[in-house]
Formats: structure tokens, sequence, C-alpha cells
């Protein structure tokens, strides 16, 4: 039955004939390891094509859509991590086996006449697989793929006379957006997948034309291709296949940083990693100032020539060992550029900024894909990210008021990475090892501003020592210095923070106004100093109902239970606030006071106190005399209302949470 | 199945001139014939390679077909009892007649949430005093039903359906009415219709 449904065929199409010639093929020498990169490679192009057709059904290709699509592949379909796991490591490990290719060929004199068409094939495939890679690499549209591709395709300007011009027809117009991502992903999903095909084709058919050359020396008997190289083969691409789901396994997936902003500046913008030489090269020193095009177009073109060339050098006799010195003098430039290439992004002089711009798009990324699952995207992933009070709230605190305030010791921005499975989460999401997030709150934005309490110091010296590596060793080692100038806002507003507030040996600590003028203000000298020093217990629980009830005037999310269950110490506390220790006599309470010396006390903390108190701290409601140094944001026009209202929302701790603990997992 | 292979080494190799053209010739050809236990070894050999072949090449295939089947594990977001305020009493035209009305509301397309768009239309008409709903689509497959007023019925102009005014077919190919929709009146004048969607085609009412 399966015989004479083959015969049929057979007899149509002589697939026999095609199978047996196949498989059938004599390989002088008999089978070896070495031949089997160009398999291993044929495969993972095969695992490629087929992996992209099935992302291609749930891939967007316009700059509203693109991270989207993408997020929803990795993080919401089913097995979609699986398949876009498979199609981003897989393309990792192509480079490593079209260079294992191009060596074995290179050595064993493959190229040599008249295989020198074939050996150009390959070195066009090569080119082809670098090309899918590198227009593969925008199109999650994430802000490593939208800076590094920038910077890329900014290259293209250097080309003598019709660079700009060629630059507008890569990138789809002037400006980055939706025409860039069509044009890149026809060309990734369309055009060089079928030059790909048609140039395999003719390699295989050229390879079979020519047979293998073998390598010398040629021991062992003639054997056909089938069974014993296919069986090699087969167990070279099986483990390929075991690596790339290892690693896939290992990230859950593929890491996709946070959507592509072009407002935001991104220190880490860096071509994958096996383009890293060609990036570090063009930084040498000579290819500054106008001689880029050289480093960028002109060596590297002059490289892939001399490779081109190789056929016909090899027929010197000296030729065939200069070809093989050729290619492991490249491989070894590639490495040491790719060394210090590393090297410089982890611990050269503008490493803390390398770093910290890969924490910030690990964090916008896990924020913002978390939002989008627990509440869907209105518009675009980034409009929610530049929305939320979370990320945005910390990096405005960082910028404009971490010079005087602190947050818990540091800038506001090390916080998140203090959780608990956060580092470990960071670390998958980056592809970066754990030493670079050793300690709970390794910021290597605030370890080289060298703020931060001792007791934090401590903490993140010791671990740091535990780990005994990595750049930080020579940051930490630093004492910390620029004494905060403002009050330390983690946890403003809340029942501790009050007490604290107003105890006064920490009233004029740096954690609170130790670094301003208040601290020889009348609310310590006539107040703290002098009063509530000598409190007895009855008059110290007074004090403390008032920090509840000033607490409670914040209405902070995080108190609302305590808030409502404890009504009636707060009434209590307000009267003490009123009556009985007399916070009016300077404060106003309930209603405007003009006699009031310091701020207003109605409604402390809450949303529109701390807006108004940001936006204008010299406003007769706050110190209209003795604001010492803080700038009226609001007024001055620093911040825009909407900034400001995502700073207070961040300080008081006043933003949505999904309540899942992971993206994803 | 062995026996027949080597046979087919044999003609191959005859015909191997043709096939692989230009090659060189072997230096060394293959030996013909293999020894006996030399030939167990080459059958699990090649059982090996079919065996590992077929795994590594069904994992990109596996992946692939495993994530197309998403939309069919996914589970109906939609919050809340279903119904949705289409419009008020007054809005429905007192002779009796229907009118079409969009149905506005929250959306969630894969990655996206919309809030307050138009996800659909209903039919609305007084029966003595009290509005029915009618879905828009028809159940045959789907295409928008039109109201005739100078007929006074609903046309189907994909495969010509006629419906009555209740919804009931007249004549035509569909497989059931017109889908009626359940109906709410809310604060004496708000019209609440839950609006689902029904699978086209079959004679029972399914929804999506
Ligand atoms: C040798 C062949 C190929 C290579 C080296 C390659 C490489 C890449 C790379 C590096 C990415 C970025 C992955 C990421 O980090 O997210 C990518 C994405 C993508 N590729 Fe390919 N690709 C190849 C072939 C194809 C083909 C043939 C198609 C479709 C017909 C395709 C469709 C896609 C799609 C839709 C994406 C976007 C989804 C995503 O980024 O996860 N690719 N490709
Ligand atoms: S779709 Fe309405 S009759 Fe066919």
């Amino acid at each position: 039955m399966m015989k004479s449904l083959l015969d049929w065929i057979d007899h149509r199409t002589g697939i026999r004939q095609l199978t047996k010639s196949a498989l059938f093929e004599n390989i002088p020498g008999g089978s070896r390891w070495r031949y089997v990169w160009g398999s291993t490679l044929t495969f993972t192009i095969f695992v490629q094509f087929v992996t992209g057709v099935f992302l291609w059904m749930g891939y967007s290709a316009s700059s509203g859509d693109a991270w989207e699509s993408v997020n929803y592949i990795q993080n919401e379909m089913i097995g979609g991590w699986l398949l876009r796991g498979i199609h981003h490591w897989t393309a990792q490990f192509m480079p490593v086996l079209l260079l294992l290719h191009l060596m074995q060929v290179v050595i064993d004199g493959a190229y040599k006449a008249p295989r020198e068409v074939n050996y150009w094939f390959g070195v066009l495939l090569l080119l082809l697989v670098l090309a899918l890679s590198l227009t593969g690499y925008l199109l999650p549209w994430d802000q490593k793929g939208f800076w590094a591709t920038k910077v890329a395709t900014n290259l293209i300007n250097l080309v003598p006379f019709i660079g700009p011009e060629m630059q507008k027809l890569v990138i789809g117009g002037t400006e980055y957006g939706h025409h860039t991502l069509t044009r890149f992903f026809a060309l990734h999903a369309g055009v060089l997948p079928g030059m790909l095909v048609l140039l395999i084709v003719g390699h295989i058919y050229l390879f079979r034309r020519h047979g293998i050359t073998p390598a010398e020396p040629v021991a062992k008997r003639d054997a056909y291709f089938w069974p014993d190289q296919v069986f090699k083969d087969t167990v070279a691409c099986l483990a390929v296949m075991v690596a790339v789901l290892g690693f896939v396994l290992w990230v859950h997936g593929a890491h996709l940083g946070s959507p592509a902003d072009p407002s935001e500046p991104f220190s880490a913008a860096r071509p994958d990693w096996y383009f890293l030489f060609l990036f570090q090269f063009l930084k040498l020193p000579f290819f500054g100032e106008g001689n880029e095009v050289w480093g960028a177009i002109y060596i590297p073109g002059m490289a892939v020539g001399l490779i081109c060339l190789m056929p016909f050098i090899g027929r010197w006799k000296l030729g065939h060992v200069f070809n093989i010195g050729i290619i492991f003098v490249f491989l070894g430039g590639a490495g040491a550029l790719t060394y210090l290439a590393k090297q410089e992004d982890v611990a050269g002089p503008n490493s803390a900024r390398y770093l910290k711009a890969v924490l910030d798009d690990a964090r916008d990324g896990l924020r913002v894909t978390a939002l989008a699952m627990a509440r869907g995207i209105e518009s675009t992933a980034l409009s929610l990210l530049k929305d939320d009070p979370k990320t945005q709230g910390a990096r405005l605190f960082a910028q404009h008021c971490a010079s005087c305030h602190r947050y818990g010791g540091h800038d506001g921005l090390a916080v998140e990475l203090a959780k608990a499975g956060t580092l470990d989460e960071l670390g998958n999401r980056t592809g970066l090892t754990s030493r670079f997030f050793s300690g709970d709150a390794v910021h290597p934005d605030w370890l080289a501003r060298k703020s931060g309490t001792q007791d934090e110091w401590q903490t993140v010296r010791s671990l740091l020592q535990a780990k005994a590596e990595g750049p930080f060793d020579v940051i930490a080692s630093a004492k910390p210095e620029e004494a905060p100038e403002a009050p330390d806002l983690k946890g403003f507003a809340t029942r501790q923070w009050i007490r604290d507030l107003l105890d006064p040996d920490k009233f004029i600590s740096p954690r609170y106004f130790g670094g301003t003028a208040h601290k020889d203000g009348d609310m310590y000298k006539k107040f703290l100093n002098r009063k509530v020093r000598k409190y007895d217990a009855a008059e110290r629980k007074m004090l403390d109902a008032i920090a509840v009830a000033l607490s409670a005037q914040a209405k902070l999310p995080s108190q609302a239970a305590v808030d409502q269950a404890g009504a009636a110490l707060i009434r209590q506390g307000i009267k003490y606030l009123q009556d009985d220790i007399g916070c009016i006599d300077c404060h106003a309470f309930g209603e405007p006071d003009p006699d009031a010396v310091g701020p207003d006390l109605t409604g402390y903390g809450s949303r529109q106190w701390t807006i108004d108190f940001v936006k204008n701290p010299e406003h007769k409601k706050f110190y209209p005399e003795n604001n010492d140094r803080m700038p009226a944001f609001g007024v001055k026009k620093i911040l825009t209302d909407k900034e400001v209202g995502l700073i207070a929302d961040w300080l008081r701790v006043d933003y949505f949470e999904p309540p899942a603990a992971g993206p994803g997992h | 199945m062995e026996n027949q292979e080597e046979n087919q080494i044999e003609s191959f190799d005859s015909a191997a001139g043709e096939s692989v053209g230009q090659a060189e010739e072997p230096v060394n050809p293959p030996e013909p014939g293999t020894p006996e236990s030399a030939g167990e070894r080459r059958g699990f050999i090649k059982f090996l390679c079919a065996f590992i072949g077929t795994l590594i090449s069904a994992v990109p295939f596996g992946a692939g077909v495993w994530s197309y089947f998403d939309p069919l594990a996914k589970r109906n977001k939609g919050g809340g009892d279903g119904f949705v305020m289409v419009t008020t009493l007054d809005a429905i035209p007192a002779d009796g007649s229907p009118a079409k009305f969009s149905v506005v509301a929250d959306k969630v397309d894969a990655w996206n949430r919309f809030s307050n768009v138009s996800i659909g239309a209903v039919y609305l008409r007084l029966v003595d005093g009290v509005p029915k709903a009618l879905h828009t689509v028809c159940p045959h497959l789907g295409c928008f039903v039109d109201y005739r007023p100078g007929n006074k019925d609903f046309f189907c102009p994909c495969h010509n359906s006629n419906f009555k005014l209740d919804g009931s077919l007249a004549v035509g190919v569909s497989p059931r009415r017109m889908d009626p929709l359940d109906i709410q009146i809310r604060n004496k004048t708000e019209v609440w219709v839950k609006f689902q969607n029904f699978q086209p085609g079959h004679s029972d009412r399914v929804p999506v």
C-alpha cells in the first residue's frame, strides 16, 4: 500500500532518485564532526523560518503596536514566550555557527577552485543572516532595539554622496516611526528570507556539485553521507536545539525592555553582542572627526572583500596559510574589541550611566508589562508608562528633588530593587548576571552619587564583599558624602514619619530638618526643644495622638484601613492639636489663619496639599517668609501640573499596584 | 526494508554519474557490502537519525502551534453583568417601528483596552410600550441586517434572508430567527441591553 503510493509519487516526481542522491553523496575520508556546521546552520534557518512565521501571526509592525504585540506574545499568549524565546535564542547562536562554518571552510581550504562561487554564496549568506539579525533587533520596538538601530542606521548617513538619501529610504522618512517598522519588517520577514532561500538552494546545489572538501589527511575510507554523516549532523543540531531551549527556559522566553521612548535617553544603546566589535571599532580614536566612514564602512567593507578574495589568495604557495592567519587575526581582533566593549560598559568611566540605563529600562519594562496585563493598554504602552506615578514620580524626584531631599537614603530610584525576587527577575529580564544586582539597593546612579545612609552603605558593602566582584567594589568603598539638605521623604505623612518628625532629636537630624534653616526655627526652639523634651508620659501620648490625627489628614491609601479603625483616636488627636497642645498657635488648622507662621495643617500630606506645596512652598499657606531654598516648582514652571501630580502620587504611594506577583510566571 | 535499501544503493551506484553530475570520482569508494554486525549498528543509527531529526524539527512547530491555539484558551474578559446602557425610552420611535442604536462599551482587543467605543448595534422597537431588542447581525453568516421601512421588514442583503418585525424568519436561508437580546429598564427611562454575539450558521443560539 505504502509502497505503491510511493511508486506512484516517484513515477511522477522522481523523488526516490532525489532522496538517494541527497543521502548517498560520497564523503571522501568518511564522516566527520567538523563537517556539521553547514547542517546546523540550515537547521537553525529552518527553525527561524518556522518560528518567524508563527511570530508573524501575533506581531504588529507599527510604532504604537509593535512593543505591545511583542509583549502580548511574550507575556499573555499561551506558549508565546517559548515561541519568541526560540526565535530570539536561535538568532543568538547563528553568528557562532556561521563563524565555525567559515573557519572550517577556510582551514580545510574548501574555498579553492572549483568552489569559489559557492564560497561567495556562503559569504553572502553570512551577510544575509547578519542583516536578518539587525532588522529583527528593531522589531520589538523597545528602548534597546530603538536606540541601537538608530545608531546603526545613522551610519548610513556616512556613505559618500548618497548617504542622507539612503538613510531616509531605509528608515522610511526623516523620523523613526511606523514606516521604519513596516520597512524593516518587510525586509526581515519577506525580502531577506526570500534571498536567503535562493542562496541556500544555490549553495547546497553547488556544494553537491563539487562534493565536500576532505579535511587533510584523509585517513579513513570514504563513506556515504547517509547515515553516518547525517547522524553526526543530527546530533549537532540536537545539541544546538538543547542549548537554545536551555536559554529559553532559563529566562522564560527572551528579554523585552521598556517601550521605545524618543524623549528618554538610553545610555545602554548597544547592538547585539556579535556586532559589539564593530561598535567598539568605531570608538577607536582615529575614527573621530570625519573619519568615521573608514571605521564604519570602508574598513569593514575591505575586510569582507578580503574574505571574498581568499580563494584567489589561496592559490599562492603561502596564500592558504595567510588566509588562515587572517581569519585568526580577525577573530582575535573582534574578540578583543568585544571584550573591550563589555569591559567599558561594566567598569569604564561611564559604566554607572550604562548600568543605570540598563536598570531603569528593566524596571520600567517590568512595570509597564504589569500595568498592561492588569489594565490593558488604552493608547500605547509608552503613555501607560508616562502616566505611571510609580516609575515617573521616582524619576522626577531623582531629577528635581534628590539634590536636597532623600528617599530612604537614596535618590528614589533604588527602591524597587529592594523587593525580594525583583533582583532575580531583573537579572532574567536584562540577561545580566546577578553580580550587577547584588545587594538590596544597588542602584548604580545612587552609588555613583555616593549618597546614602551609613547603614545602607554597610549592607551594600558587606553584600559586595560576599560577592567580591564587579565594578561596585571601587565605588562602594567610597564614603557617603553630601549630607542631605532637606527631609527624607520616604513614608511621607505616614504615622511613623510624623511621629519621628515630632521627636526633637530626629527633627534636627539630617533625616528631617538637620540640613535646613528650620533646625534653628521656632518649631524646634520654642516647641520641640523647650516643651516636648520635658513632656511627661501623658503629654507624650497626646503628641502621639496628634501624629495619628495629622497623618489621617493625608488620606493615604496605605493607611485607609487603620485610619478608619482609629477614628476615635483621630478625633482625640485633633482636639489635642487644637486645644491641649496648641499647634494652632502657630499653624492654621481647619480654617485660614492669617497669623500662622508655620504651614497650614489642614489636609496635611493629602494629594492637594502636597501638590500645592511643591508648586509653591512660598505660598502664604506654607512658608511665606521662612522657605529655605526649595524652588517654587509650579510658579517657576519647572514642573508641569502633571509632573507635580506624579511626584505627589509617588510620595504618597498612591498608584495602581497589580495584585499578582509578577508577569508571565 | 534493509535489503531493499541495499538494492537501492546498488542501483544508485550505477546512476551515480548522472545524479552527482561532475562530482569528483571517489578516491577510495565505500565498501559495497557491509558485514552483519555493522549492518545492525547502522540500522540503529538510521533509526536515531530519524528519531532525533523528527524531534528537533517538531520543536519550532510545536511552539508555533501551541501559541497559535492561544485564542481557544482565551477567557472572556468582559466584566459586570453584560448589560450596557444603549439609549432612553424616549428615543425609540413611538409608532412601533424599529430603530438602530449603537452599543458603546469598553472593549478588549488583544493588548488594547478601549473605553467607550462602538462594539456593535441593536434594533429597538416598542411593542405595546415595551422595548424589544434584536441583534443587528444576521444569524446566517453575520452580515448586517437592514431595516426596510417601505416593506416594514428586516432584510439581509448577503443571501436575501427576510425577517419579520419581531425577528422571525419570513423567507430565506437563515437557520434561525434574528437573535433577541435581553433588555432592562433602569432608572425609569434608561434602556439597558445585554449585548452579546452568537455563533452564526447554527439553528440553536450559542453565545460565542
Ligand atoms: C535567519 C533567519 C532569521 C534571523 C537570524 C532572525 C532574527 C531575529 C531577531 C534577532 C529578532 C528579535 C527577537 C527579539 O529579541 O525579540 C527577530 C524578531 C522577529 N522575527 Fe526574525 N529572524 C529570522 C527569520 C525570520 C523569518 C523568516 C520571519 C518571518 C517570516 C521572522 C519573523 C520575525 C518576527 C515577526 C519578529 C518579531 C517578534 C519578536 O521580536 O519577538 N524572522 N528575528
Ligand atoms: S448572512 Fe444574512 S442571509 Fe447570509
